[in-house]
């Protein structure tokens, strides 16, 4: 692909680290913060690989949006308490986790390595989009047209979300239940 | 130099087994919403790379209703998250064990 080597090893050393210190940073602010950076990072790749409303979108919807939410639940919570507790989680179940993660991680790198990319391209060459009009008038027509239907139905999850998580924050649980 | 897709897949591998890895040895459940969320965001990047690398848009439009799954998710568990605290005034998941008693 013919991308900024530089940039695409830039970027995703930052994420893998920042992604290594959202698991193993103790204080979940912490991890929140280092996810900003791995969401920030993101952002970049897509711009590398030409999806620039993604990338906007990623700043604005993730490193936006949802780390706010996070943010304001840490906040709201106060539970700044350390909760790594590497003493008291299971060795053993952490050990047989991380080398699961591994396995399966060197299995898919195997198969990405190994399988080559045969799928018959679509129409959507680099000229073909400059042509158009850029990557957003191209999403954004597909959006209204192709991909009218589960566009709406993404209305209705989030409407359905709101509900729930304003139904399941407020629920007083009854006295004597648990 | 040049950077073949599969460099770019097995990126977003790590990634995923970052976060999958966060999931299974973390206790607050906070960090395994966010663990979670890099595991989205991972798969999003293997969207991204195969709509480029065959030229069809379809991957893009699905990271689309992937970030909006997303953002509707962790709003619910945030919600859940609020709720759990409010009854076990702890973040820590070994703290759920109702079922035990």
């Amino acid at each position: 692909m013919n991308i900024s080597p530089y940039f695409f090893y830039g970027f995703g050393g930052i994420a893998i680290l920042c992604s290594l210190l959202v698991i193993l940073k103790k204080n979940p602010v912490s991890s929140a913060f280092s996810l900003v950076m791995v969401f920030f990072s993101f952002a970049g790749i897509y711009a590398l690989l030409d999806a620039h409303l993604l990338a906007a979108l990623q700043i604005f919807v993730y490193a936006g949006a949802i780390m706010v939410l996070f943010i304001f639940v840490i906040m709201l919570l106060n539970a700044d308490t350390p909760s790594f507790d590497l003493g008291r989680t299971h060795l053993g179940v952490r050990l047989v986790g991380i080398s699961f993660s591994l396995a399966i991680l060197l299995l898919f790198v195997w198969v990405f390595r190994q399988t080559p990319m045969t799928a018959p391209l679509a129409q959507f060459t680099p000229e073909n989009i400059e042509a158009a009009g850029g990557n957003t008038q191209v999403v954004s027509e597909l959006m209204f047209s192709e991909y009218i239907l589960p566009f709406e139905l993404t209305s209705v999850l989030l409407l359905a979300a709101i509900v729930g998580a304003v139904a399941i924050a407020k629920r007083k649980l009854a006295a004597g239940k648990v | 130099m040049n950077i073949e897709p599969w460099v770019v897949l097995s990126f977003s591998a790590i990634i995923f087994f970052i976060g999958f890895t966060g999931v299974l040895i973390r206790r607050n459940i906070l960090v395994i919403l966010m663990s979670i969320e890099l595991m989205l965001n991972a798969v999003n990047l293997t969207f991204v790379t195969f709509s480029r690398q065959l030229q069809h848009m379809g991957g893009q439009m699905s990271v689309f209703f992937v970030i909006t799954v997303a953002a509707a998710e962790s709003a619910v568990g945030l919600g859940l998250v609020i709720a759990m605290f409010r009854t076990l005034r702890s973040v820590d998941t070994d703290q759920i064990q109702f079922l035990k008693e």
